[in-house]
């Protein structure tokens, strides 16, 4: 009876890898069909249940391109201009002249205000949308500004100054300034919590790590408490806002968590006097914490008793029989399709580009690998990225000396669901915020797509060199904005069942 | 001592004879080397003991000797005739004095053997000494290297022991320069920092200080809060309902967490239930039939027991006391261990049933084999059958070999010959059908030939008539003739006649010629169409010339229709002719 059951469940098993198989044979050809949707924009169908369609280039610089957080608007600073646009049609809506050229750009959380700072000038302005006419300008004066961003209620301004010397905490309401002193240097020393009360923030004093933690109503000092650390490196709130996760830096692997109340939870050391921690990440759940290190490994711990559920390892060789290893394989356009050949001289830089498509490599698998320099301080080793999906199921993970290759766990079963190999190193992983669907860039024109039905590469069907260099998810998980050099572009995916609505 | 051993020999014949039968045959040959001469010197009189002269010296000697020996010296009888030889004294004395040799014989022998004996095992005794003593040696050689070696360690030990005190010493070197350096560095570097700090505060100072003018913040108007409240005072009342709200949010992050705890255990606790009734339910049926009639009362209270406590533990679930789990965990410990014993039970049963299985394979294989063995036989069986046959096929053979198969060959022979025949009739046949079909065409074309003759004639006639009715008669015939050259026929001038006339005359023997000449063996059999086809033509030809020439003479000489059938048959007759000549021709040359 027992065998029977078994035998049962791997058919299935073996049922579930055919059917991506067969779902990547019948759909890698898919790009097909055209269709205008805005200007030069073409239809795409790929295994991850949609059409994609491509908006026109626009010009941005920095990278800096937002999608305000309700979703409606994309503001995009191209030199020392900012543009907004309405994400559904693109078309501009405002456009505001910075006195400099912007360096870091963050929309207010309702959407309502931009900020644009300009690090090389000490200066912030601010734009608010509704009112095209108001403006504001902060002015940091000689002490100089590294790093500026918004309090979650969008009415006040965190200035960190130059040499970490104070944070200036500007009130749009009143006006009002006010300083924090000694804040850390360090990787992450500044954290809100996901509802936006409380602020961490990671401080040096007397040669001591310590945490303030404010609410973020008043800019209260609610708790401050010394940390067990040698170095603090960063810190990070746990989605529901009541864990604090504190690491130290490189030298030692300590991870501590920190009750909202500033009481110690837990300490976590996996191994000592070797190199420690590179990136920890909390899942939407809240559940797991994971934990990246320089031996290549991640880490999960659970939330009950914040002890190690499960570790995950980067092999070389990949031999988990249950795992699936897509290989991005390039190959030289041979024929012309025909939804290429209808569609002129826009097409021509994806006709003579090369294609490229992912197969499914049979076990064991190679992974190409970059031994690091030992003498060479932050070596390229061990897991630098962590992200879990929406739904807290997957996590993709990137190990630094692997860099074409992009890992992902599945959380359920605690066991590796597949590997992405790609033929350049990837620039920038990113989960869809609503679906376990997730978009990776290497740096050249294509968009790569990863579900658990399989996976996929499209083309970004744009004239010139677009190169995409990052991404970012619009917040329902519609549409990515692909980001080059100069350049960016969005890509629309209709699901499925729009589809069928639609029909 | 020359005179003792006379008087030995001569005293004892005997004794050597004695010594003769007595001494191992390996003793034989010295004993009789020594005895001869003994004998020999014993009848050289000149050397003898006793003579005629000295017996009396002889017995008193003798009898001193005896005494001297310890015996009875009764030698001398001193008689009053003088001294003379007692006999019988002196024969006793002889006796014992063999005894005593025998005696002595013996024991020498024995002590020759234990010399013997003795010779051996020193012999034995030094081999193995020697052997002991390179034994000696070898071991000594190695305890010697041994020693050397051992030395040898001891050193390296010593060496060692020094390196490792020294390493050790490093290390400890190393331990007090890297903890000197680590207390140094983090010094240095809280130095570093406080220094920093230090500047960090004065740069801070210094800005305060200038009051940099620069640092602003220029707003239009000011704006509402995001929530729309107005902003509150900074009180200890704030503060107290900032701690009171994070003990809530705290709180209800703990409840929440501690509801899908709640929940988890309470699924867990199902599935147990769920488990153990699945236990029981298994565990149940087995036992009804498994145990017997008077067991059956037991069994059920015992059934009746599990089930309660299984109840019980139901119950104790929802209060989940400390007692109540201890009781549960018990009562699945107890299933557990049952259900463990029914598998093992079965696994020994499944066990026995493939044991049995297997016995019941082996009957078959057995039979199998013997099925096996039976066709084996039947096919050796068959084997022999076939050489049997094989054989009394060849000897049947060999025997009937001479007359019969002579005839049978012959017989072959000829049938062969037939068949060959009947292949080159069949030939001929053919070809005689393709000769037949091949006249039947040209008779064909002969008639034609004739019809289209005889409406020719017909023409010529019906203008021969107008030109006839129309004309004078007879004023020109030559012109006539030549306009008659423009009809369907041509007719030639008069000089073209005479020359075609001459033509055909030449043309005869050529006709003939092609059908005899050139390929004689061939055509003469059968012509080939093509050939026929020519020779035709130029008949035809010779024909047309022969008849024009006719023809003039015909139109000299009348103009009737009637000669027709008489030019078919003529043409008829020609082609049979021409056959028949060239049969002829053939016969002839």
């Amino acid at each position: 009876m027992l065998s029977n059951k078994r035998r049962t469940r791997f058919f299935g098993l073996f049922m579930e890898r055919c059917a991506s198989h067969s779902l990547l044979k019948e759909l890698r050809p898919s790009v097909s069909g055209v269709g205008f949707v805005y200007g030069s924009e073409y239809l795409r169908r790929n295994n991850c249940g949609c059409k994609m369609n491509f908006s026109e280039v626009f010009k941005q610089s920095n990278q800096l391109c937002k999608v305000s957080p309700d979703g409606k608007y994309l503001a995009t600073c191209v030199q020392y201009r900012l543009v907004v646009r309405d994400i559904s049609t693109l078309q501009i809506l405002q456009l505001y002249t910075c006195l400099d050229q912007v360096s870091h750009m963050e929309w207010s959380s309702d959407s309502l205000f931009i900020l644009c700072a300009m690090y090389k000038r000490g200066l912030v302005q601010v734009w608010s949308l509704e009112q095209p006419d108001w403006h504001c300008k902060i002015d940091e004066g000689s002490i100089g500004l590294v790093s500026s961003r918004w309090s979650p209620d969008g009415r006040h301004i965190l200035n960190t100054t130059e040499f970490h010397l104070r944070i200036t905490v500007w009130s749009l309401c009143t006006k009002a300034v006010s300083y924090i002193k000694y804040p850390k240097a360090c990787q992450k020393g500044i954290d809100f919590s996901t509802d936006g009360s409380y602020m961490a923030l990671a401080e040096r004093r007397d040669c001591k790590d310590c945490i303030s933690i404010f609410v973020c109503d008043d800019w209260h000092l609610l708790r401050h408490f010394e940390t067990e650390t040698q170095d603090l490196a960063g810190l990070e709130w746990s989605p529901n806002g009541c864990v604090l996760a504190v690491w130290d830096s490189c030298l030692e692997y300590k991870v501590l968590l920190y009750s909202l109340d500033g009481r110690l939870l837990s300490t976590y050391s996996a191994y000592e006097w070797s190199l420690g921690v590179k990136s920890v990440s909390w899942s939407p759940s809240s559940q797991f914490l994971a934990i990246g290190s320089y031996d290549e490994k991640v880490r999960i711990l659970n939330h009950i008793t914040w002890k190690k559920i499960v570790q995950f390892e980067h092999p070389a060789v990949i031999e988990n029989t249950k795992a699936t290893v897509y290989k991005e394989v390039e190959k030289r356009p041979a024929e012309v399709r025909d939804e290429f050949s209808l569609h002129n001289v826009t097409m021509d830089s994806t006709l003579f580009s090369t294609q490229s498509k992912y197969e499914i490599c049979s076990l064991p698998v190679q992974i190409p690998a970059v031994k690091p320099d030992p003498d060479r301080a932050n070596p390229k080793i061990g897991v630098s990225v962590l992200a879990f999906s929406s739904d807290s199921r997957y996590l993709a993970t990137k190990n630094d000396n692997m860099p074409t290759a992009i890992w992902v766990w599945d959380m359920q079963k605690m066991s590796l669901e597949a590997v992405l190999e790609h033929t350049l190193s990837v620039r920038c992983f990113l989960w869809d915020p609503c679906r376990p669907r997730l978009a990776l860039c290497t740096g050249n024109s294509k968009l790569y797509l990863w579900s658990p039905g399989g996976c996929v590469s499209v083309q970004v069907p744009v004239e010139g060199d677009f190169q995409v260099q990052s991404l970012k998810w619009h917040c329902n998980g519609d549409s990515v904005i692909l980001l080059g050099k100069e350049q960016l572009c969005l890509c629309y995916m209709d699901t499925e069942q729009e589809e069928k609505l639609n029909l | 001592m020359g005179e003792w051993r006379v008087t030995n020999a001569s005293m004892d014949p005997e004794s050597s004879r004695i010594s003769h039968v007595t001494i191992s045959p390996s003793r034989h040959h010295h004993v009789a080397a020594y005895a001869l001469p003994l004998s020999k010197q014993s009848y050289s009189v000149i050397s003898a003991f006793c003579t005629e002269d000295n017996v009396l010296q002889c017995i008193s000697y003798l009898n001193q000797e005896l005494a001297s020996l310890g015996l009875s010296m009764c030698l001398e009888d001193r008689s009053p005739e003088g001294t003379s030889l007692n006999a019988v004294p002196a024969l006793n004395a002889m006796y014992e004095l063999l005894q005593i040799h025998k005696r002595t014989m013996c024991t020498l022998e024995k002590m020759e053997e234990e010399q013997l004996k003795q010779s051996s095992t020193l012999e034995h005794l030094q081999i193995s000494n020697s052997r002991l003593k390179d034994q000696l040696e070898l071991s000594k050689r190695e305890n010697s290297g041994l020693h050397e070696t051992e030395r040898q360690l001891q050193l390296k030990i010593k060496t060692l022991q020094s390196c490792l005190k020294t390493e050790k010493e490093e290390v400890q070197k190393l331990q007090s320069i890297i903890s000197s350096r680590a207390s140094q560095y983090s010094h240095d570097a809280k130095r570093k920092e406080r220094e920093a700090l230090k500047l960090k505060e004065r740069l801070s100072q210094l800005l305060v200080d200038r009051k940099d003018k620069k640092i602003a913040i220029d707003v239009l108007n000011c704006l509402g809060r995001s929530d729309g409240k107005r902003s509150v005072w900074r009180t200890a009342k704030l503060a107290a309902s900032h701690e009171s709200d994070m003990y809530k949010t705290l709180l209800s992050d703990y409840e929440t967490s501690q509801k899908a705890l709640i929940m988890e255990n309470a699924e867990l606790k199902k599935v147990l239930q769920q488990m153990k009734k699945e236990m029981i339910h298994i565990l149940t049926p087995r036992h009804q039939p498994a145990s017997g009639a008077a067991a059956d009362d037991s069994q059920e209270q015992v059934e009746f027991d599990e089930e309660r406590a299984g109840d019980t533990s139901r119950e104790a679930l929802d209060q989940s006391c400390e007692h109540a789990r201890e009781q549960l965990l018990n009562s699945i410990r107890q299933q557990w261990r049952k259900l463990r014993n029914h598998v093992v039970k079965l696994d020994q049963a499944s066990h026995m049933q493939n044991q049995m299985e297997s016995n019941k394979e082996m009957i078959p294989l057995e039979t199998h084999e013997d099925e096996m063995e039976r066709m084996r036989q039947e096919v050796q069986q068959c084997k022999e059958f076939i050489q049997t046959q094989q054989q009394l096929l060849l000897q049947q053979l060999n025997t009937s070999f001479d007359d019969e198969t002579a005839v049978f060959l012959n017989g072959c022979y000829t049938l062969e010959e037939k068949e060959r025949l009947k292949e080159e009739w069949k030939l001929f046949e053919e070809q005689k059908r393709n000769f037949e079909k091949e006249r039947r065409n040209f008779t064909e074309a002969a008639i034609r030939l004739g019809r289209e003759k005889m409406a020719f004639e017909e023409d010529r006639a019906a203008w021969l008539k107008n030109q006839f009715l129309n004309s004078t008669p007879f004023t020109d015939r030559r012109r006539c003739s030549s306009s008659d050259g423009q009809s369907a026929l041509s007719i030639r001038s008069e000089p073209e006649i005479r020359m075609s006339s001459v033509k055909a005359k030449r043309s005869k023997s050529p006709i003939y010629s092609t059908f005899s000449t050139p390929k004689p063996s061939r055509t003469s059999l059968v012509p080939s169409t093509a050939e026929l086809y020519r020779a035709l033509r130029l008949l035809s030809d010779s024909r047309d010339s022969s008849k024009h020439s006719n023809r003039g003479q015909w139109q000299e000489s009348s103009t009737t229709e009637d000669q027709h059938p008489h030019v078919k048959s003529s043409i008829q007759a020609h082609t049979g002719e021409m056959s028949i000549f060239t049969f002829d021709d053939h016969s002839v040359t």
